[in-house]
């Protein structure tokens, strides 16, 4: 029997010939990643396992990116416990403000990185670097510091589930949809501590910021990890990134899935998760006419080139309505120079957005951009639990950037196709 | 000791036990007072210690913050039952000592306010005020191992001292 992605790259890390799912392995770890909230807390829990440094300086990623710039002085007391350590330390790798990204935008355009790694980090969303046909997963800050102090980590292997995607996807259906719909077919714990791995046609034309999308949003089921096989696209990402070697595994023909799950994808509509759960998911057409009072274009999930491409695209020669707040974050300094470069900050600016420095901001309900009671938002971010941007009676529905800018402009949630 | 019981749906997520903006905290003493915060701003405030959650199906989805089971910990509660837990809230809960117990039989049966109590060596949940007894599943060895340090720091220190790496 052979084995999946997923199996093999946790097999090759922890030295075993072959895994099976539910087998506890101690994988070495090729990168750790913790962010201001997360590595203050994990910290001083290293600390109180009896080390005081990091197993090795240069496979440690600290990124200063939820509470930035500081709203606060309790945020400016949090990033200070990171900053201290990472000099007194010497880490090398510390994203600060003016340098930093939002951590999942930040990671692979850094090359930090790379297909076959296993990285863990303190952030749910760490489960982003599958689409490089990486293992990676979210962890607490416990786990975080066990893996700073020792540079390995214990994990289950996780069974995995294979969602094969069919045909080829019609125009402004990205990356961030096939995900959505995925999601809201099989619920928020439809992939418990278990493998995604996405394939088939639609997949294969799936440039990279649509995989980092998919993989982003894998813990939105429940899932361990997202995980899409490396190929020319994944190559010709990292190549240019890549400071090391790498290995581009692929899942036997014979390897054993969980369960198989087939989409067809050429007739799907641009998709809208309404408030409370990724999974309550539903087509465009469902939800057009949904007054909106904030647009948020940014986060982890879709706030890379091609994402702020889409809704510059639309957003020209358009004026935001004048009921709505649109704030563009676009996901790293790269990201920012690029867009600039390319005029859409200039696109973004004259329709009347507001464009932020990379933060993670209100997609946490953190800072730049909090709701009042009974105020909606529609974001290209990943969660809109309760609460989640605000007010307990504030809503969030999510979506791609290509609805995102046709609802700024329309004041309700709009289709992309009505503001061309 | 027994402790009463609050109950909660499916899928309670970490941004209702913590919400965002109370992630500059990180002291237990403080987090305590905003346990389930996201669910009513005072919460807290009607929780003793000894108390037990029982939720439904995913309990912690979302976010990998440790600051929400430290804070159902500090706020007293001595062990949360529930269908089915979120991986990453599962695994923290563990790591810092909060009994996370997986018992659907239980979850269907106990009412809100019901006192409960729990033999953690037996897997045993009492229901008194029903006069019922469920079983949970018992927890995996490696996990056992660290649950009894009491915590994966304390595992850790304590293998660093048998001279291990
Ligand atoms: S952008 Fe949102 S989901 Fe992504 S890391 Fe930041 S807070 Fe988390």
């Amino acid at each position: 029997m052979g084995m999946t992605l997923t199996e093999k790259i946790l097999a090759a890390k922890s030295g075993e010939k072959k895994v099976e799912p539910g087998q506890i392995v101690v994988s070495k770890l090729d990168g750790i990643l913790a962010n201001d909230i997360t590595a203050a807390l994990a910290i001083p829990e290293m600390k109180k396992m009896g080390y005081d440094k990091a197993f090795d300086p240069e496979k440690v990623f600290f990124v200063m990116d939820h509470f930035v710039p500081h709203p606060d002085v309790k945020a400016a007391q949090q990033s200070k416990v990171c900053r201290d350590f990472a000099r007194h330390t010497g880490l090398k790798y510390f994203y600060d403000v003016g340098n930093m990204g939002i951590e999942h935008v930040l990671l692979p355009e850094k090359g930090h990185v790379l297909p076959g790694d296993v990285l863990i980090g303190g952030d749910s969303h760490t489960c982003t670097y599958g689409a490089l046909g990486a293992f990676s997963t979210g962890v607490g800050s416990t786990d975080l510091a066990a893996g700073l102090a020792k540079g390995e980590l214990w994990m289950r292997v996780p069974p995995s589930i294979k969602f094969i995607y069919e045909g080829k996807l019609p125009p402004y259906v990205s990356g961030k949809d096939l995900i959505l719909y995925t999601i809201g077919q099989i619920g928020v714990d439809g992939a418990l501590y278990k493998a995604m791995e996405f394939t088939g046609p639609a997949i294969d034309l799936l440039p990279m910021d649509g995989r980092f999308t998919m993989c982003n949003m894998a813990i939105e089921a429940g899932a361990k990890n997202g995980i899409i096989a490396p190929d020319q696209i994944t190559e010709d990402y990292v190549k240019s990134r890549a400071a090391r070697t790498y290995e581009m595994y692929q899942s036997d023909k014979d390897a054993k899935y969980e369960n198989t799950i087939k989409f067809d994808v050429s007739k799907l509509e641009p998709q809208v998760a309404a408030p409370h759960l990724p999974s309550n998911t539903k087509g465009i057409s469902e939800v057009a006419g949904i007054a909106i009072d904030q647009v948020i274009l940014g986060s982890c999930t879709n706030g890379r080139i091609s994402d702020l491409r889409v809704a510059a695209a639309l957003l020209k020669q358009q004026k935001v309505h004048p009921y709505v707040r649109l704030i563009v974050i676009p996901g790293s300094q790269e990201v920012y120079t690029q867009a600039l470069h390319e005029g859409l900050l200039d696109i973004f600016l004259t329709a009347g957005a507001a464009i932020s420095t990379p933060t993670c901001g209100p997609c946490f309900g953190g800072h730049m951009g909090i709701l009042a009671e009974g105020e909606a938002c529609l974001s290209t971010t990943n969660r809109n639990f309760v609460g989640r941007m605000g007010h307990p009676q504030s809503e969030v529905y999510l979506a791609g950037p290509a609805v995102a800018a046709a609802t700024a402009i329309k004041g309700k949630i709009a289709a992309p196709e009505e503001v061309q | 000791m027994a402790g009463k019981a609050f109950v909660f749906s499916d899928n309670i997520d970490t941004d209702l036990m913590v919400p965002g903006k109370y992630l500059t905290l990180s002291k237990p003493e403080e987090l305590a007072k905003v346990c389930m915060a996201g669910i009513a701003e005072n919460f807290a405030a009607q929780i003793s210690p000894g108390d037990v959650f029982v939720a439904g199906s995913n309990f912690g989805c979302g976010s990998s913050r440790e600051h929400a089971p430290i804070s159902i910990k500090a706020a007293g509660v001595n062990c949360v039952i529930a269908a089915s837990f979120a991986r990453i809230f599962y695994r923290n809960s563990i790591n810092i000592g909060l009994p996370v117990l997986e018992s659907p039989a239980a979850v269907k049966s106990i009412g809100e306010g019901d006192e409960i109590s729990v033999d953690f060596e037996n897997g045993q949940i009492f229901n008194h005020t029903k006069s019922q007894t469920y079983a949970f599943k018992p927890f995996p060895e490696y996990i056992l191992e660290i649950f009894k340090a009491g915590g994966l720091v304390s595992y850790i220190k304590n293998q660093a001292n048998l001279g291990g790496n």
